[in-house]
């Protein structure tokens, strides 16, 4: 045995940040398979629509445009926090993250907030036709994907207070968590989008 | 540190625990993937109790054995079990066992991950068969067309329960599929670089890539459905603007690409029996690989095809039917490639072999009828007859149980230590593959006669008679063959051969460790050179040294070239992933009544997941 040749790996490091990580190609996956889910709702969004002569269908208002396009606003600027703290969990900087992320979840407690006054301006209900229906589900799913979104954050802000935050993976799951903010956000442009502007420009 | 010491460490740490409830908490890939293997091989032989029944009922013409109802609920729970309870769980089960094994890898990525997966798996079967024996199973075929399973015709919870079967089911499939994936791309062994992957490997990638874009498709659709049955939405309720082809859409984005993930695990299985028993590397590596990868785009470009009865524009349907053809050429250089390996090589016919060969003649035969019904015109004579019937079980039993049974006739001494019985191997052989036949291969004239699928029974005048009845006797036969190889295969496991680390003279890395292997699969991972590691001088091949053995340390590597990069802590047994399994469970199944299950289930499942993920202790550092 000991006269094989032999790859010491005992000085690797334990972590890595970004696609060296086993937790980005995870998010990836699970990034995959929402996207996956919104493009068929947005699939069955256009499928719907090409039932009626006019969209939203007669007697059927358009949905508000303010409360949505606060939420457009929030996101874009929630890029800089979360941009903050995924480059201070890249270097360890464990203050930098306590605050940004407390900040981060500022901005997704307040988009959570706003997506409540943009349900009720939604101006049609779930079982009115099918348009209030899958406008309703689009607009939920992605609630939902957010909610649960900002359950993990939260939960990952108070473990950075904890005396577990100084293991290195923990700054990985940081980073990969402010990585897939970014699908949040690049995933809400589009919905907004459809929900909001298709009915009028279409 | 010598070996020995080395040896007890990693014993120690990588052990299972024991006592009442540790069978609960036990997270290794290899517990995880017996136990999930077995489980989706206990709802096979249920799946197929309801095909037995189903070919008694029809045996001869006015039949009374079953009433159309309790047929209605048989057939369709046969084809969900065979789908989602069997099909894809099985081969993501078997990718469980083998996987890291064959990689050269310590654990499977996220493992407690995968036990969750595993207990909503076993959840969903307990679920739906308990609705079987309540009479109130799905009773609208495993595809569960609208209006059929609109509310207005649906009455009642059978079409829920389907909707919430997809939903278990589907969540488990994914999160299997994304631990596959990150497996197989991050944690090769060191030189297993992206060329040098078993076909077997690269058939799991395909695979769980698959999964990822397809599965979602049928849990949009189910949640729709539900959503229409449970508050009221009319996505599918054309009074108000929904849709019924809409569903046809969606579940066949999905309903396609299922076909190729079942048998796609399949082809990689036959690729590595076909090496071993053919002594010498399948032909055409690189061909096989693009067959594989081309295979998989073009599945997602097909699934019109099922729908050519529905009057789609005639532009669609020429498109769906030259892509549906298109798929023979992938298919036919894989076979092509084969055939060349058999040719070139030394075949020996013992039995993982023979289901192989069997593999090729069933599944030949299914691609011809599926080239057949490809085109509209016979398509739109031979649609929901019995010759589609036979088309798609010679396509999936071909392509994906008899490699399966090959597989796992492979494996099993790798599993269990043990040889099965070559000769009861023979004898299940003939037995099933004659059966097989027997049973299906009447089915395609039924259907060019006329007989529809789903009929309860028939009138003597028809003339179906003869044929149903050899149909029948075939299915016998079949399942006999069934009897004799899993008898075989519970015979084997405590009185079978002793098989050593490797019975086969096989190449790849899981070979290389002791049957069964340790809890750590490897004491020194390996180093891998070639495509065909233990064909060429395994004994100086390198091997890593340096993972931690107090701790349940991996090797990451990187996606391409599979160089080291960087090491990694997988964490210890625990309770969560199965109460979180309990509580979805219990979320889904109370969601059969009320949308509030999900806001109090969620709100729930929170704090579990935060159980789950939560640190125990700054020692211990795991808890992925």
């Amino acid at each position: 045995m000991s006269a094989r040749a032999t790859i010491d790996v005992s000085e690797l490091p334990a972590h890595a940040f970004g696609n060296r990580s086993i937790m980005w190609w995870a998010t990836v996956g699970v990034i995959a398979i929402e996207a996956a889910v919104f493009a068929a709702t947005i699939a069955t969004y256009f499928y719907l629509q090409g039932n009626e002569k006019s969209w939203p269908p007669a007697d059927t208002p358009l949905p508000d445009l303010l409360w949505p396009s606060i939420n457009v606003l929030i996101l874009l600027v929630s890029l800089v926090p979360n941009q903050i703290v995924k480059s201070a969990a890249e270097h360890h900087n464990l203050r930098t993250i306590r605050i940004g992320m407390i900040v981060a979840d500022l901005f997704a407690v307040a988009f959570v907030v706003v997506r409540a006054l943009e349900f009720r301006h939604l101006n049609v209900s779930w079982d009115s036709n099918a348009y209030g229906s899958i406008t309703w589900t689009l607009l939920g799913f992605h609630t939902f994907h957010l909610v649960t979104d900002l359950a993990d954050s939260i939960v990952l802000t108070v473990l950075m207070f904890s005396r577990h935050a100084h293991e290195g993976k923990r700054f990985v799951d940081v980073a990969e968590n402010s990585f897939y903010w970014y699908f949040v956000v690049i995933s809400w442009i589009p919905i907004y989008g459809v929900l909001y502007w298709a009915p009028r420009l279409l | 540190m010598n070996e020995l010491e080395e040896r007890a460490l990693l014993e120690k740490t990588w052990a299972n625990e024991s006592g009442p409830f540790a069978w609960f908490r036990q997270v290794d890939h290899r517990s995880i993937g017996r136990r999930f293997l077995f489980t989706a091989f206990v709802w096979f032989a249920c799946g197929g109790v309801l095909a037995a029944l189903m070919r008694i009922q029809l045996a001869r013409p006015n039949n009374a054995f079953l009433s159309a109802d309790r047929y209605d609920q048989i057939f369709t729970l046969h084809g969900i079990t065979m789908m989602f309870l069997f099909g894809v769980p099985v081969m993501e089960a078997l990718a469980v066992y083998v996987l890291p094994l064959m990689l050269g890898t310590r654990a499977l990525a996220f493992p407690r991950a995968n036990a969750y997966a595993y207990y909503l798996f076993l959840f969903a079967g307990i679920m739906v068969y308990t609705a079987l024996l309540l009479g109130m199973a799905p009773d609208t075929g495993w595809f569960s067309y609208v209006p059929l399973a609109s509310p207005m015709f649906g009455p009642g919870k059978r079409v829920d329960i389907w909707a919430e079967l997809v939903n278990f089911t589907e969540i488990s499939a994914l999160v299997v599929a994304i631990e596959v994936v990150v497996t197989i791309l991050k944690q090769r062994a060191p030189g297993m670089s992206i060329h040098r992957m078993p076909l077997y490997v690269w058939s799991m990638l395909v695979t769980a890539m698959m999964i990822l874009f397809a599965m979602p498709s049928v849990m949009v659709a189910s949640n729709f459905i539900g959503l229409d049955r449970l508050v009221g939405t009319h996505l599918f309720n054309p009074a108000e603007g929904g849709d019924v082809l809409l569903w046809q859409h969606l579940f066949w984005f999905f309903g396609h690409p299922e076909v190729y993930i079942i048998f796609i695990p399949g082809l990689g299985i036959v690729s590595s029996i076909t090496a071993v028993f053919c002594r010498r590397p399948v032909f055409g590596y690189t061909a096989m690989v693009l067959s594989l990868v081309a295979t998989a785009f073009m599945g997602f470009g097909l699934w019109v095809h099922h729908m050519f009865a529905t009057g789609l524009p005639q532009s669609g349907e020429s498109f769906f039917t030259a892509a549906s053809m298109m798929i023979a050429i992938p298919s036919g250089v894989q076979i092509f490639c084969w055939i060349a390996t058999i040719w070139l090589g030394r075949p020996s016919y013992r039995p993982p072999f023979l289901f192989v060969l069997g593999f090729l003649a069933i599944f030949v035969i299914g691609g011809l009828t599926g080239v057949m019904v490809a085109s509209v015109p016979l398509d739109l004579q031979l649609h929901d007859t019995f010759f589609v019937v036979a088309h798609f079980h010679y396509v999936l039993i071909g392509g994906a149980v008899f490699p399966l049974l090959g597989g796992i006739f492979y494996w099993f001494p790798k599993m269990t230590g043990r040889l099965m019985n070559e000769r009861l191997g023979h004898l299940s052989f003939w037995l099933t593959f004659v059966g097989f036949n027997l049973t299906f291969f009447p089915m395609h004239k039924l259907g060019l006669a006329g007989m529809p699928r789903r009929v309860y029974t028939y009138l003597p005048e028809t003339g179906w008679t003869t044929l149903n009845v050899l149909s029948t006797i075939g299915a016998g036969i079949l399942s006999l063959g069934m009897l004799v190889y899993f008898g075989n295969a519970l015979w084997s496991m405590r009185r079978g051969r002793a098989a050593g680390s490797n019975p086969w003279d096989a190449d790849t890395l899981e070979w290389s460790t002791s049957s069964p292997p340790p809890v750590y699969n490897f004491q020194h991972l390996p180093v891998v050179t070639s495509r065909e590691p233990l064909w060429h001088e395994p004994d100086q091949a390198p091997i890593v040294t340096g993972l931690a053995p107090d701790k349940r340390e991996v090797l990451i590597t990187r996606v391409l070239d599979a160089a080291p990069d960087h090491r990694y802590t997988y964490p210890h047994p625990t309770v969560w992933p199965f109460a979180s399994a309990v509580i979805t469970g219990m979320m889904l199944v109370a969601g059969l009544f009320t949308p509030w299950a999900f806001a109090i289930g969620m709100a729930l499942l929170a704090i579990f997941l935060t159980g789950w993920f939560w640190p125990s202790n700054p020692k211990k550092e795991g808890d992925a």
